[in-house]
């Protein structure tokens, strides 16, 4: 009967939720239950604008392609583009005072954005010919008589482009004459000539002086050097280059004068008294002198003018020099950054002078930001008419801190732009015994809040009681807590950065928590490293609740997949690298999280190195042992896009040592290539829990889910569709669709989408897959839901014998029982092209699902589940629609309301990710990209809680009236039967 | 039950007008015969005792038949209360159910202003059970049209927790 009585209040539900299919939020809510955070990634190229009085800012491009102009009193982001993944960003410069010059996409998009607001003025496409470095030089003060042109050298051209309107004035090809490599442009101030200067097969030296009026050839020299060259050529003056030799031994000082190319060779030794490993010269561009960086030190050479080398100063090889900062009167000043022990020495040093610093200061650093990577430095004129300098360094974090009078004035986390992965933590129960004192307070806060509420629902607030109680809400202690709270909405999200920074945010308002820079993630200069994985470790439940949960951090040091691994685990509590495992002696393409767990609650997982091994960790006996109970059981496989294989494994027996296992191969999928390419794969999420196995259909019928963890979805299109949407006709195009099991490889369904290609993006969840492609046919994207049932329970429907248990769906299932399944598909088109879609998660799996859909505007929308189900009919029958089920459409509904980020873009957004709350009807829902979002939503409404903002003190005062109406009555019923007894 | 009470006459006192000791030297009033006091006394009390015992099972009789208007008013209002979950038709199912289970649990106290000895109270009782257990189905049809009971296999296993894999299968694409 309670059974019973639950259906029908689950059905109450569905048709609750009928009536209002969308969750939707009022002005006031943004921000109670929601956090936002800006980003722009690593900064790559920094400009200031300081000149005018007003607002000064620094405009950079980043490595997350974004280009944002910079408030330099705070650092808050005045505006802020984030060009596609694929449109880098090669240079920015300011033109004319008020637009940002960009050049984009390797050198062949152009783009001016108006300097205040940010707004696009022009663009222009650069056609060249020839794959070349992207320059771009913004004359200051050119003394000709043209509309002022920027100069672009991309794809073996020279093109001059008005700045005004983006407009071509005239364009050399370079690459027509000869193959020359242009590595600098160079207008010298007042002349009307640019000087472009290259290399031709990496061993002859071509300068040309081109006409800035109209681009013709005014002079070309050449001068050929047997050895080759390395890297760059620098200018060191007007007339004079230094270039490595191509075994980075040899100094080569070029100096063109009156058409004639002398060449003046210097061995690096003879500079630098030691080792000179690996020299390279610094592309920072200061007159006279250029700097040398070799394994061991960095030294500055002085170019005299009669050619000759001299060594100024050596100085550490962790020094970073910025470029040149042009003074008044043609003084040249430059920074360096010299790192120290938990602070940093920055010195700015006059070019014509380098004996003395001009500036020293010592500034403290955490040294969780690692070390500095870039400096970008700028001046101001103090009162006393003295020169001051501010500087910008980029942290090995991808931090951005500008210093100014030997102070951090503001720091950017901008490493939070590049997430990598994600997981959650829980935080400390709290601590019982807190002080009555505390508990009064609290006690007398919260009546006045509410008191203060009841008046805002009667209407008796003043403006300023109002905005009191809306900065209650916003700013309420209690989701800000560091403790775990009833509804499991207060938690640690742990993130990990692109630049190897373990980041964890508070949930209640994105605060971080600590953040520590992995050690054995630190790139070196022997070896880059990376983040990969991050993974729970340790969650403490009932044994070890004593113990603070952790996190395992799993890293490549190398690029190739043969390269080492890295591992550390890390304490969720507090940051502290618990342990350093790595790097470990063999590689790792995969990460596998096991289901079981030893005494101590650690997760045992296994790591599958690139020679197919399988590694276990925690290295234990127990885990051991426990690993030799279940190996039997234990399969993986592995995905082979490019070869469009998928091989399946299990444990061999015989194993090579205690923690490392061989995988014996017991099946493989070999897809056609001529016809099918894999272009995505995707699995259930491992954590997911379902709450049945049946689905109740109209007139009370019962279908049994297909539930098995050990299945994976895989898409291949044919291969000649597998490039952008528009580069196959639907003809060539076929898309194929496989629901696979991974412990048999056994085929469940497969599905042929002809005249259809991805880009495929999929997410798998219970027993079906939800996927988005592009149908070539109708010009548009579609969506296609799979749902998969197990045939061989469906006879389970005799409800005498389910009272008494005579049935097998409680029996565990194996996958080589080859159980019968069929599966029910539709499809539906779809408005948007997608990014990411993910799907809302809960602790118990009752409430009805969210698809959570990542669109090209980077938003995430919500989209009930109800929508992509593959029993809806054009004319669903009267059970059928007191079931839920929508009648069929052709098209999903984007209903504006159910935005989950409502006015907020996550821009660049990679991923979403969803935590399940204690609470059922709640799903925690962070969105990440180059923005970081966070909310809450309730896919079926919060049918198990109170709203935030219900009255407690209008309950009160009910149950206080109702109480005193109830005694009076009594007294006045008591008086009334007297009067009666005596009449 | 008052009636009852008079009936069974518990009298306090009484004027006894037939004063059979006196001699008949005053003459019968004409018309008047002495025929009713020859009557036996016992004859007149059994005679009043079968009109009581009548009286009470004919009582006892419409006492059993009254659940039936029960039933029909019962049967009415759930016609009118329709066959959809609210609070309306759930709680005249729930008067329904309730109504006859009390009634049935004090089934003894309903009858025993009208035990006798001379009374054969098995059959009202039989009937009122009858009736109060037909008011009890239509209440269990109530329910069941409402569909609060659990006579379909999916009331039994929409709650059955997915079965347990006995297998483990974890990997996917090289990461990178």
């Amino acid at each position: 009967m309670a059974m019973a009585i639950k259906l029908s209040l689950i059905l109450l539900l569905c048709l609750s939720s009928l009536l209002a299919p969308s969750f939707s939020l009022f002005e006031d809510q943004v921000g109670l239950m929601d956090w936002h955070q800006r980003y722009i990634g690593k900064v790559k190229h920094a400009v200031f604008h300081t000149q005018k009085a007003g607002r000064k800012r620094v405009l950079v491009s980043t490595e997350e392609n974004v280009i944002a102009s910079l408030d330099l009193r705070r650092g808050e982001i005045f505006w802020r583009h984030v060009l596609g993944p694929n449109d880098v960003v090669d240079k920015i410069d300011i033109a004319l005072g008020k637009y940002v010059i960009t050049l984009s996409s390797e050198g062949s998009i152009l783009r001016a954005w108006n300097l205040p607001d940010g707004q696009m003025v022009w663009e222009s496409f650069l056609s060249g010919s020839k794959y070349s470095k992207a320059l771009l030089t913004v004359p200051s003060n050119l003394k000709v008589d043209l509309d002022s042109p920027i100069f672009v050298y991309s794809g073996g051209c020279l093109h001059a482009i008005s700045s005004i309107d983006g407009e071509y004035l005239w364009k050399k090809d370079f690459a027509i004459e000869s193959s020359v490599d242009v590595h600098q442009l160079i207008l010298s101030g007042g002349s009307d000539v640019v000087h472009a200067v290259g290399v031709t097969d990496s061993s002859q030296f071509d300068t040309y002086e081109i006409d800035v009026k109209n681009g013709g050839l005014l002079k070309h020299t050449s001068a050929s050097f047997p050895g080759g060259v390395y890297g760059e050529i620098l200018p060191v003056s007007g007339d004079r280059f230094v270039v490595l030799d191509a075994s980075r031994s040899v100094v080569l000082l070029i100096t063109v004068n009156n058409g004639a190319t002398h060449l003046q060779q210097t061995h690096v030794s003879d500079l630098i008294h030691g080792s000179s490993e690996n020299t390279v010269i610094l592309p920072s561009k200061l007159s006279g002198i250029f700097s040398l960086r070799t394994d061991s030190c960095i030294v500055f050479v002085k170019v005299t003018d009669e050619g000759k080398l001299n060594v100024m100063e050596k100085v550490d090889k962790t020094v970073v020099v910025s470029d040149a900062l042009a003074l008044s009167e043609g003084e040249q000043a430059f920074a360096l950054v010299q790192q120290g022990d938990s602070k940093i020495e920055l010195s700015v040093r006059l070019v014509h002078d380098m004996s003395s610093n001009h500036l020293k200061e010592t500034v403290k650093m955490d040294h969780e930001r690692g070390f500095v990577h870039k400096i970008f430095i700028n001046n101001y004129v103090r009162t006393d008419r003295s020169h001051g300098f501010r500087a910008l360094i980029v942290m090995e974090d991808h931090s951005l801190l500008l210093l100014q009078q030997g102070e951090i004035v503001w720091t950017r986390d901008d490493g939070l732009a590049s997430v990598i992965d994600v997981t959650t933590s829980e935080l400390p129960v709290e601590k019982i015994g807190v002080s009555v004192a505390k508990v009064e307070h609290s006690l007398f806060e919260w009546l006045k809040g509410h008191m203060l509420k009841l008046k805002g629902t009667l209407m008796l607030a003043t403006p300023d009681e109002v905005a009191a109680i809306q900065q209650i809400r916003l700013q309420s202690s209690q989701k800000n807590k560091m403790t775990r709270d009833h509804n499991g909405f207060r938690k640690l999200l742990i993130l990990l950065t692109r630049a190897g920074k373990l980041y964890a945010l508070h949930t209640g308002n994105g605060r971080v928590v600590w953040s520590t820079l992995l050690q054995s993630l630190r790139t070196t200069s022997q070896q880059q490293c990376a983040g990969l994985k991050l993974r729970q470790w340790q969650v403490p439940h009932h044994h070890a609740l004593d113990n603070n949960p952790s996190v395992l951090v799993v890293g490549r040091c190398g690029l190739s997949l043969t390269s080492p691994s890295a591992l550390s685990i890390v304490d969720a509590y507090t940051g502290k690298e618990l342990q350093n495992l790595g790097p470990a002696e063999h590689s790792t393409v995969q990460v596998i999280t096991l289901p079981f767990r030893d005494s101590t609650e650690q997760q045992l997982h296994l790591l599958i190195d690139a020679d197919k091994r399988a590694h276990l960790y925690p290295t234990t006996p127990e885990a051991a042992s426990i690993f030799q109970r279940e190996s039997e059981n234990v399969y993986w496989y592995s995905v082979e896009s490019e070869a469009g294989i998928l091989r399946g494994y299990g444990v061999k027996k015989t194993h090579s040592s205690e923690y490392s296992f061989e995988a014996r191969n017991l099946w493989s999928i070999v897809f056609p290539a001529e016809s099918e390419k894999i272009i995505a794969t995707v699995t259930r999420k491992p954590n997911e829990v379902v709450h049945t196995q049946a689905k109740v259909i109209a007139d009370e019928d019962v279908m049994y889910k297909y539930i098995s963890k050990n299945m994976v979805f895989v898409a291949t299109v044919s291969p000649k569709a597998s490039g952008p949407i528009g580069s196959a006709t639907p003809d060539e195009s076929v898309l194929v669709v496989y629901l696979i099991d991974t412990v048999t490889g056994r085929i469940l369904h497969r599905m042929t989408h002809l005249g259809s290609q991805g880009p495929v993006h999929a997410v798998l969840s219970e027993n079906w897959v939800v996927y988005h492609y592009f149908n070539l046919r109708a010009h548009r994207y579609e969506m296609s839901v799979i749902e998969i049932y197990d045939q061989s329970r469906a006879e389970n429907k005799d409800v005498l014998k389910l009272i008494v248990g005579k049935h097998n769906l409680t029996t565990p299932v194996s996958s080589y029982s080859r159980p019968e399944v069929t599966t029910k598909s539709q499809s539906y088109f779809f408005t948007h092209s997608v990014k990411a879609i993910s799907v809302s998660s809960t602790a118990k799996g009752i409430t009805s699902k969210h698809l959570l859909i990542g669109t090209i505007g980077d938003q995430v929308l919500a989209l009930d589940k109800r929508f992509v189900d593959p029993r809806r009919s054009l004319n669903p029958t009267q059970a059928e629609k007191e079931e839920g089920l929508l009648p069929l459409t052709d098209a999903l509904p984007i209903i504006p309301q159910s935005y989950v980020t409502h006015a907020f873009k996550v821009e660049g957004l990679r991923g979403i990710e969803t935590i399940p709350a204690k609470l059922e009807s709640t799903s925690l829902v962070f969105a990440y990209g180059v923005d970081l979002f966070y909310t809450r939503i309730a896919p079926s409404k919060t049918y198990d809680s109170l709203t935030e903002d219900f009255n407690y003190a209008l309950l009160l005062l009910t149950i206080v009236a109702l109480v005193i109406a109830i005694f009076v009555t009594w007294v006045l019923s008591e008086r009334k039967d007297l009067q009666d007894k005596w009449r | 039950m008052e009636k009852g009470k008079g009936v069974l006459g518990s009298r306090k006192w009484a004027v006894e007008f037939t004063d059979n000791s006196s001699t008949r030297d005053i003459l019968d009033p004409p018309g008047f015969t002495r025929a009713s006091p020859d009557q036996d006394d016992s004859s007149l009390t059994r005679q009043k005792k079968d009109a009581e015992a009548n009286w009470k099972s004919q009582k006892a009789w419409e006492v059993a038949q009254a659940p039936f208007k029960n039933l029909m008013m019962m049967g009415f209002m759930m016609w009118m209360a329709g066959n959809t979950v609210h609070l309306f038709s759930i709680g005249i199912t729930f008067s329904a159910l309730w109504q006859p289970l009390s009634a049935l649990q004090g089934v003894g106290k309903v009858f025993e202003p009208y035990k006798d000895n001379k009374v054969d109270l098995l059959a009202p009782k039989l009937l009122y059970i009858a009736l109060n257990l037909g008011g009890m189905l239509l209440g269990v049809w109530k329910l069941n049209s409402l569909g609060l009971l659990p006579t379909h296999a999916s009331d039994w296993v929409s709650s059955l927790s997915p079965a347990h894999e006995v297998e483990f299968s974890g990997g996917g694409a090289a990461l990178y």
